[in-house]
């Protein structure tokens, strides 16, 4: 209607036009804010009330142990809020005191600082009675100390990433020499290889923030942000893409933006690992620690396969592995430190959307570059290694 | 039996389970195992001792408690010794205190019958009612006359007993009291006046025997749930020619399951957690101290009584003026009962609890104060 109207005055389209066009897009906004205040002021005039409180959801999402005390993070997911009326340790009534205070509002959060006498290496039951008398349990598996951020922890966590994501990347990255020798063909196939890492890497990393997600608190709709982080970084590289090479990929940004991608994916992987640190998740055994070398040397053999027909500088080189690599080592501080289910589950979905957008730059650049097409038997014999050597290697670290 | 609090909204840990990362573990192995890093020394915790673990030299312990205020400053502590609930509970707002409760028998309006003998009537009500079983926490109760337990009846050996009821709740409700009676007045559902919907009344009437320590409860169905949301009560039947005098106090054992996951999270005598840690049962050195202790523990088979420091004689369900027993610790199963008379010889604070320790540890603690002048 509006259209029709615009176009049947074109003189008068653009300036009364564009302010009926806001009035049209605006006016029911109006209604809602208008409604809002009605429901605010005089309730939803009973239909909804229920005769009892709805039931309470409190999520505890960090224990930190320090010497003879507890410190247990806790979030209200809920609709109203709650109030901690007692603490159990052990099935034991506890002293405790609460800040900022012991009603927690709906989103809001609080710390419970508890002086127990905890044993090392053993596992204790946190139990919180609301006052309305429900239970919130968290169980500490295995006591210990939880990391502070002194500087032998953050030289710890600091190698931790170095073993984990800088040097694995940095020793993929020495194939160069190797791919630029190679003809077209099986540059092809090793980008096809490439493709089928990243795919992998993509659904683990889509996997985990699902994981991540389905321990927040209800209210966060993890699954919903799991989703808003993967598509929107998809969307927003994408458009990236398009601003910097107008006419189809270069091979150099591919090469950045695979970076970028395996960089967040890798600085979420850091924050599970700090975070599994800091929870004494310890399970011996030395040979895990080659295996995830061994996988992730294959992110760096992903990062310089656009590259091989096209080589960088060395200082691109450098530049490409730190930023595929170093988000581990801040990832495993931020893990270690200050654990958050919301980080993780969000740097996990942008890595993961990060991946898949990089897929598919690296289809378009084989696509420009192919004069038979992609669908080669040899491509896909390539992808398919991809996907293998990732699942192989990757069952060397699966605890 | 009663183990840890469960409930429906157990929370997982944290961070999700690791798959791939699950290396980490193996990463902090290879580097405090293999000193690869020459770090695995200096990692905190490794044989590291809490040091609240060996703070036990610093001091007496501070018990009771001190009872802080809901919602106190951070970084209140009591040394260590932090055993028990946060804050106090509002018994004028509950309308019971268990340090009155423990002393007040209803003997009913009595009228005499002749031969020694009285009627005795007694009204009890039915109502729901929010009570506080820990500071804080709000129990969402079936009450007698509006407490938990309901008021402690009291009666003579062949007293003729007439209780009114009367079902003000929001299900129906009876009476069941311990003793030797008629089918009629026995309070079962089917029998009698059977269950009574809500708004209903009734009478139950029957001679006080045998003399001894009984309870009354309310017998509808489901019968646990019925119980263990309060609905209970004692019933003392003097012997003919009476007791000894003695500070008499009635202790009922009793437990609330606040998430109704068919667990107590909530152990009291008399109903509050903690609460005579923080007030004392004051009796006076030497005196005959007279316990009245049944057991209306739901959901555990058993509960026990232990004094301190001290011995007491045992009168099993209170039906021989003989003592079964002299001991310090005392077993019952669910609604038994028993007599305990005790003389406290030194002064002092002397605690008294279940020696289950967990019940313990769960609120079934308190203290006697023994003191020259017993105020």
């Amino acid at each position: 209607m509006a259209s029709e109207r615009a176009s049947a005055l074109p003189a008068a389209r653009h300036r009364p036009g564009s302010a009926r066009l806001w009035l049209l897009g605006l006016y029911p906004l109006f209604l809602i804010a208008l409604l809002v205040l009605l429901v605010l002021r005089f309730g939803p005039l009973g239909v909804f009330e229920a005769a009892f409180p709805p039931v309470e959801d409190l999520t505890i999402t960090r224990v930190r142990l320090t010497p003879g005390q507890f410190q247990v993070h806790v979030t209200n997911g809920g609709a109203d809020p709650v109030t901690i009326a007692q603490v159990l340790v052990d099935e034991a009534y506890w002293e405790h005191t609460v800040t900022p205070g012991r009603t927690i509002p709906r989103l809001g959060s609080a710390t419970i600082t508890i002086p127990y006498p905890w044993v090392e290496g053993e596992a204790h039951e946190i139990v919180l009675v609301t006052a309305t008398g429900l239970t919130f349990s968290h169980t500490v598996d295995v006591a210990a100390l939880s990391p502070q951020p002194t500087r032998a922890f953050l030289v710890t966590f600091t190698l931790l990433g170095v073993y984990v994501g800088v040097l694995p990347v940095f020793l993929g990255v020495l194939w160069f020499p190797f791919l630029r020798a190679l003809g077209r063909r099986w540059i092809h196939f090793f980008l096809a290889l490439t493709a089928g890492l990243l795919v992998f890497l993509g659904v683990d990393a889509l996997a985990e923030a699902l994981e991540a997600a389905a321990a927040l608190p209800t209210a966060y709709h993890g699954t919903a942000l799991v989703a808003v982080g993967t598509l929107g970084t998809m969307m927003l590289l994408v458009a990236v893409g398009r601003l910097t090479a107008r006419r189809g990929p270069r091979p150099l940004v591919v090469a950045y933006l695979i970076a970028l991608g395996i960089g967040l994916h890798n600085l979420g992987e850091g924050l599970a690992i700090g975070a599994a640190f800091t929870l004494g998740e310890v399970a011996l055994g030395a040979f895990l620690v080659i295996g995830f070398m061994l996988h992730n040397t294959t992110e760096g053999l992903g990062i310089v396969a656009p590259l091989a027909r096209t080589p960088p500088g060395m200082g691109h080189l450098v530049l490409l592995g730190l930023v595929a690599g170093v988000p581990t080592i801040l990832g495993v501080w931020l893990g270690g430190f200050t654990y958050s289910p919301v980080l993780a589950a969000l740097f996990l979905a942008l890595g993961a959307g990060a991946i898949f957008q990089v897929v598919y730059e690296i289809a378009r650049l084989m696509a420009s570059d192919a004069a038979e097409g992609l669908a080669t038997a040899l491509n896909a014999a390539g992808f398919v290694a991809g996907l293998v050597i990732m699942y192989v290697t990757g069952l060397l670290v699966a605890v | 039996m009663a183990e840890a609090p469960h409930t429906p909204h157990t929370t997982e840990r944290a961070p999700a389970r690791l798959s791939r990362r699950g290396f980490l573990a193996s990463a902090a192995g290879l580097l405090g195992g293999t000193g690869l890093l020459a770090l695995g020394a200096r990692l905190p915790g490794a044989g590291r001792v809490p040091p609240a673990a060996s703070a036990a030299a610093g001091g007496p312990h501070p018990y009771p408690p001190e009872a802080a205020p809901l919602g106190a400053p951070p970084g209140h502590t009591t040394a260590g010794h932090g055993l028990g609930t946060v804050g106090d509970v509002d018994v004028r707002r509950m309308g019971f205190d268990p340090s009155t409760y423990l002393t007040r028998f209803d003997w009913g309006r009595a009228r005499p019958l002749g031969g020694g003998r009285a009627l005795r009537e007694f009204q009890l009500v039915a109502y729901d009612r929010e009570i506080e079983i820990a500071p804080g926490v709000v129990f969402p109760a079936w009450t007698f006359n509006g407490t938990v337990p309901g008021p402690t009846l009291r009666a003579r050996e062949g007293d003729r007993v007439r209780v009114k009821f009367i079902n003000a709740g929001t299900h129906p409700h009876n009476i069941h009291f311990h003793g030797i009676h008629t089918a009629r007045m026995d309070g079962v559902p089917g029998i009698g006046a059977g269950q009574l919907p809500p708004g209903q009344s009734t009478l139950y009437e029957f001679d006080a025997e045998p003399f001894g320590l009984h309870l009354y409860h309310c017998h509808a169905l489901p019968l646990k749930r019925h119980i263990h949301k309060g609905l209970y009560g004692v019933f003392i039947i003097d012997p003919a020619r009476g007791r000894p005098p003695a500070r008499e106090l009635v202790l009922v054992m009793n437990a609330f399951d606040t998430n109704f996951d068919g667990e107590n999270e909530v152990y009291a005598v008399n109903t509050v957690a903690f609460h005579y840690m923080r007030h004392p049962i004051r009796v006076r050195r030497g005196e005959l101290v007279r316990i009245y202790l049944v057991n209306f523990t739901e959901f555990d088979p058993i509960n026990s009584f232990h004094i301190h420091a001290n011995f007491f004689h045992v009168y099993r369900t209170g039906t021989r003026l003989r003592t079964d027993e002299f001991t310090d610790t005392i077993m019952l199963a669910q609604g038994e009962r028993a007599i305990l008379e005790v003389r406290f010889p030194y002064l002092g604070r002397y605690m008294f609890h279940a020696h289950v320790s967990e019940f313990t540890e769960l609120g079934w603690m308190g203290f006697f104060e023994v003191t020259d002048d017993g105020v």
